[in-house]
């Protein structure tokens, strides 16, 4: 068996070895030998992905492997890894990890959860490893439905409403990605549903191309939290329990990013250069707007939901802007968003489950009563504003320094616009750290809350750890990534 | 006339004769006492049949009796679908059959079943108009006793009469179709028809007469006006058996004649096809939202439902029949299963199947509900269940042709009728309820029948191999 089949194989495992579970303590060996497992995996791949291109293996996917599934439309389970997939793949086993010990203190039908959460991250591996249209559709599907019950049973505030809105808009998303895949294979003569041979074809008429590539971006979009269609991230992220804001938002969302690039862009390339300015200006629409909403708002969690938006909406705006360094930086920024939104939603569950309150208004002063999570908030929060050191700092500066070498007024000025992105952030981020964390404690309730608990801390100093090191020697993985882009990034502009 | 290869073309009705046969027979001859085991001695009938006639004999297509009966191998193979769908329903029928009131007629139930089974057996390998409408006849007329099966409940009764008057109108409409078709061609063999249709007003009558007829066994919008009704008033099991096993066969035969019979005339049925296919979708979609009654509410999903199935037979391709045969498969599991939860919770609650008293249904009854969930969720096409697979198979046949447009429509519905589905998921897992059905453990067979259609989504999307076993005869359509 392939390697990266082992992927999606041990979360099944897991959901078996959860069936057979009798008690919690059960469930928590399952789950963390289980998610260990992913992230020793995903380790071992860098360094086997890093080897092997050292050898000098050329090819653009690494790891393939394919096996015929159904041979009338000759749909086929083929996997296979770049270095986008890598980081990917590998961004997904950290918030998986730390996911699992972030709701350590699941109570109410633990098992269920954790079921659903690993059915979750089958969906999102299977996706990132995925070389074949149908079953990358398949399993970005998978990774969606779980979402429902997730949000809907052990979420909080309007978790129906939020879940139910999540999911139809999602769906709504993937039923314009189930036709453009249709039409891509269609128009591509209908002998392959494999990315790598479609794109070598290249076949794809023109006008064609105009029609499925809208589709496809908004499909995937919707996901990646394109304006307008991102209303359904807010309300689902504030409302969902912390381990699945933090797998979704961290991982779910780049499904969006990462489809736009490897389906919307590489196969209907010369659509993608010709249309390409509507969707800059909606980015950009994304970034500002996200950001300014997210000062307004007094919940925490939906601060955060908002500042996602921004975010993503950068990952989708430097991949339009079809050059290998705005793309390498997007890249780098679904891996430092994700890092870092994951931590965020952490910190936020726990604090939320001290205070019961996500409220900023009620909350204020918790420096003193809890300092490990406070700091480790201010560290989130610096890493979010750009601090250099901090992985954001890397992954936007190569995106607007990529997005400034595309040489013509429209595209300079709607890179200016996205960078005050950068200043809007600083406030909000600034205020909000300054309301919660400093100042006087006025509730008396709060000053008996402990910090800590040795699980928090675990998956807090992991996500850290990764943030820092990404900041601090981001070279070996930006290098990774901008070879694999590279071809991709040439065959668009071809 | 050489008789020999009836035989030899015609075993699966012959086979089925003698299950009826049979079953008749045990009826009267057994006591008090043998009643007690007619369901098992029906059962293990059934089972001899399928595994006697589930793969086909013949790789060949042949006509018997001058080609009023067509055997084909691709025919073959829906009928060995349908009566395994038979036999589920059996299993799950069981509880309800055992019941004081229904258990001294349960005799009747088996043959009245198996008859329309064999009616649409031979509605399928018609190839000839009056075979044909024979088939129909006889798969209908039964079905009518069956959906009055519990007479002295007023709305099974109400449902049997609205079944019948509408079934008859119907083929009273087709009758007089098919008599214009015999007027303008001067034959009512399918395999000499081709040739004298060009396309004038009186054929087109004549072909939409028909598709009445048809249409109104499938409960396609317009013609779906029954439907709610019926599948509400008719015992659980017989809704069941009406929504999977009657309209498989219908979708079968519609696809055969269409592409066979009126291939000369494709343009107008396509233009009709595409009409309905739209309304059949959005309008059930649109009121399935509201249903607050289960069986209501599926009976809306499977208007729907029908409305995709005939996504494959506006393609009209050798692989639309194989996406039809397989939608046709996977609809089957989800939907039986579907009815069969709902059917053992009426059983054992005193016929509660209001989407309310579902409220909380996990915390009492988790394999039930889990039961519904994956079933409810193949129906929508989530992965990776095997509605997810039917229903992509069937948007690339219908897309293939060139119905850009149309497999669009049909992909915003199926987002609509997501969210009508999730509500019975909410109503079983997110809802509270003080009173909710109390834990109880259905019976063996019902549970039987339950894991059957529950491994039916779950594998047969997964593994491809029913896929392309299908597709290597359906090439012989």
């Amino acid at each position: 068996m392939n390697i990266l089949s082992l992927f999606p194989a041990i979360p099944l495992l897991m959901m078996l070895g959860l069936w057979i579970s009798r008690n919690i303590k059960q469930i928590h060996t399952v789950m963390v030998t289980g998610a260990s497992a992913l992230l020793a995996l995903s380790i071992a791949l860098v360094f086997m992905y890093l080897g092997m291109r050292a050898d000098g293996q050329a090819a653009g996917m690494l790891l393939t492997d394919s096996i015929m599934w159904y041979s009338p439309l000759n749909i086929q389970y083929s996997v296979g890894v770049d270095g986008i997939s890598v980081a990917m793949l590998l961004l997904s086993a950290i918030i998986v990890f730390t996911g699992t010990f972030a709701s350590w203190k699941m109570k109410d039908g633990a098992k269920e959860f954790f079921m659903w959460f690993c059915l979750l991250s089958v969906g999102v591996f299977g996706f990132f490893i995925s070389t074949d249209l149908f079953t990358m559709f398949m399993f970005y599907e998978v990774a969606l439905i779980p979402m429902y019950l997730l949000i809907g049973v052990w979420g909080t505030g309007r978790k129906e409403y939020s879940a139910m809105k999540l999911t139809l808009m999602l769906m709504g998303g993937s039923a314009l990605i189930l036709i453009g895949i249709l039409g891509i294979y269609f128009g591509s003569g209908a002998t392959t549903m494999d990315i790598t041979e479609i794109a070598a074809m290249d076949n794809i008429p023109l006008s064609m191309q105009r029609v499925w590539f809208p589709i496809v971006f908004i499909g995937f979009g919707v996901l990646g939290a394109l304006f307008p269609f991102h209303t359904w991230s807010p309300d689902g992220h504030a409302s969902a329990p912390t381990a699945v804001s933090m797998l979704h938002a961290g991982v779910l969302m780049k499904l969006g990013g990462y489809g736009c690039f490897r389906i919307a862009m590489y196969l209907l390339p010369d659509a993608a250069q010709e249309l390409s300015w509507i969707f800059i200006i909606l980015t950009a629409i994304s970034v500002v707007y996200g950001a300014f909403s997210a000062c307004v708002q007094t919940d925490l969690k939906y601060i955060n939901a908002y500042s996602s938006v921004s975010h993503c909406g950068l990952v989708l705006f430097a991949i339009l802007m079809m050059n290998t360094t705005a793309t390498t930086g997007a890249v780098l920024q679904m891996l430092s968003h994700g890092l870092m939104t994951a931590l965020f939603f952490a910190l936020i569950g726990m604090i939320y489950g001290r205070t019961h309150t996500r409220d900023i208004r009620e909350l204020s002063g918790l420096m003193r009563i809890m300092p490990f999570l406070s700091v480790c908030y201010v560290i989130a929060g610096l890493a979010n504003l750009g601090l250099p050191g901090l992985s954001g700092f890397v992954a936007e500066m190569t995106i607007f320094n990529g997005a400034f070498m595309v040489h013509d007024t429209f595209h300079r000025v709607v890179t200016i616009i996205a960078c005050t992105s950068i200043v809007i952030t600083a406030v909000y981020i600034l205020r909000l750290i300054g309301k919660i964390l400093y100042g006087t404690c006025s509730n008396p309730e709060h000053l008996k809350l402990t910090d800590a608990t040795w699980d928090e801390r675990l998956a807090v100093v992991v996500l850290i750890a990764a943030i820092a090191g990404l900041g601090l020697a981001p070279m070996w993985m930006s290098d990774m990534i901008s070879e694999s882009v590279l071809p991709l990034i040439s065959h668009i502009l071809n | 006339m050489d008789y020999s290869g009836i035989f030899t073309y015609m075993y699966s009705e012959i086979a089925l004769i003698g299950v009826i046969v049979a079953a008749l027979l045990y009826d009267l001859a057994a006591g008090e006492k043998g009643r007690r085991f007619f369901h098992h001695a029906v059962c293990v009938l059934m089972l001899l049949f399928i595994a006697g006639t589930v793969v086909p004999y013949h790789k060949e297509t042949a006509g018997i009796f001058g080609g009023m009966y067509i055997y084909s191998p691709v025919g073959s193979i829906v009928k060995s679908i349908l009566a395994i769908g038979t036999l589920i329903v059996f299993l799950q029928a069981e509880p309800w059959l055992r019941r004081e009131d229904t258990r001294f007629k349960r005799g009747e139930f088996y043959v009245l079943v198996l008859s329309t089974l064999l009616g649409m057996d031979f509605m399928i390998s018609a190839g000839h108009f009056m075979m044909f409408f024979l088939g129909l006849e006889l798969a209908s007329v039964p079905m009518a006793c069956l959906v009055a099966f519990d007479k002295y409940k007023g709305n099974s009764a109400e449902a049997g009469a609205k079944y019948i008057l509408s079934a008859l109108f119907a083929s009273g409409l087709m009758l007089y179709g098919i008599s214009f078709l015999y007027g303008t061609t001067g034959t009512l063999y399918f395999e000499d028809m081709p040739a004298g249709l060009t396309g004038s007003p009186l054929q087109i009558l004549s072909l939409v007469f028909f598709f009445v007829g048809l249409g109104f066994k499938l409960s396609l919008v317009p013609f779906h006006l029954w439907t709610a009704d019926t599948y509400q008033g008719a015992p659980t099991a017989v809704t069941s058996y009406l929504s999977v096993i009657s309209k498989g066969a219908a979708a079968f035969a519609l696809m055969v004649i269409l592409v066979k019979v009126f291939a000369p005339m494709t343009e107008y049925w396509q233009l009709m096809l595409y009409i309905v296919i739209v309304l059949s979708i959005t309008v059930a979609n649109i009121f399935a939202i509201r249903q607050k009654n289960l069986k209501r509410f599926l009976a809306f999903s499977s208007i729907s439902q029908a409305g995709y199935i005939m996504l494959a037979v506006i393609s009209g391709t050798p692989y639309g029949m194989t996406s039809l045969i397989f939608y046709v498969l996977v609809y089957m599991a989800a939907n039986l299963a579907a009815f069969g939860v709902i059917g053992t919770i009426e059983q054992h609650t005193h016929g509660k199947v209001s989407m309310d008293d579902y409220n909380g249904l996990y915390s009492t009854n988790p394999k039930l509900a889990v039961t519904m969930t994956l079933a409810l969720f193949s129906l929508a096409g989530i992965p990776p269940f095997a509605g997810f697979f039917s229903k992509f198979f069937i948007f690339a046949a219908a897309f293939e042709e060139g119905f850009h447009v149309l497999v669009f429509i049909a992909l915003i519905n199926t987002v609509i009728s997501l969210y009508y589905y999730l509500l019975v998921v909410k109503a079983m897992f997110i809802n509270r309820n003080d009173s909710p059905v109390a834990t109880f453990r259905s019976d063996g067979s019902t549970r039987l029948g339950l894991v059957l259609c529950l491994a039916g989504v779950l594998a047969l999307g997964i593994v491809s191999s029913i896929f392309d076993g299908i597709n290597l005869y359906a090439f012989g359509m």
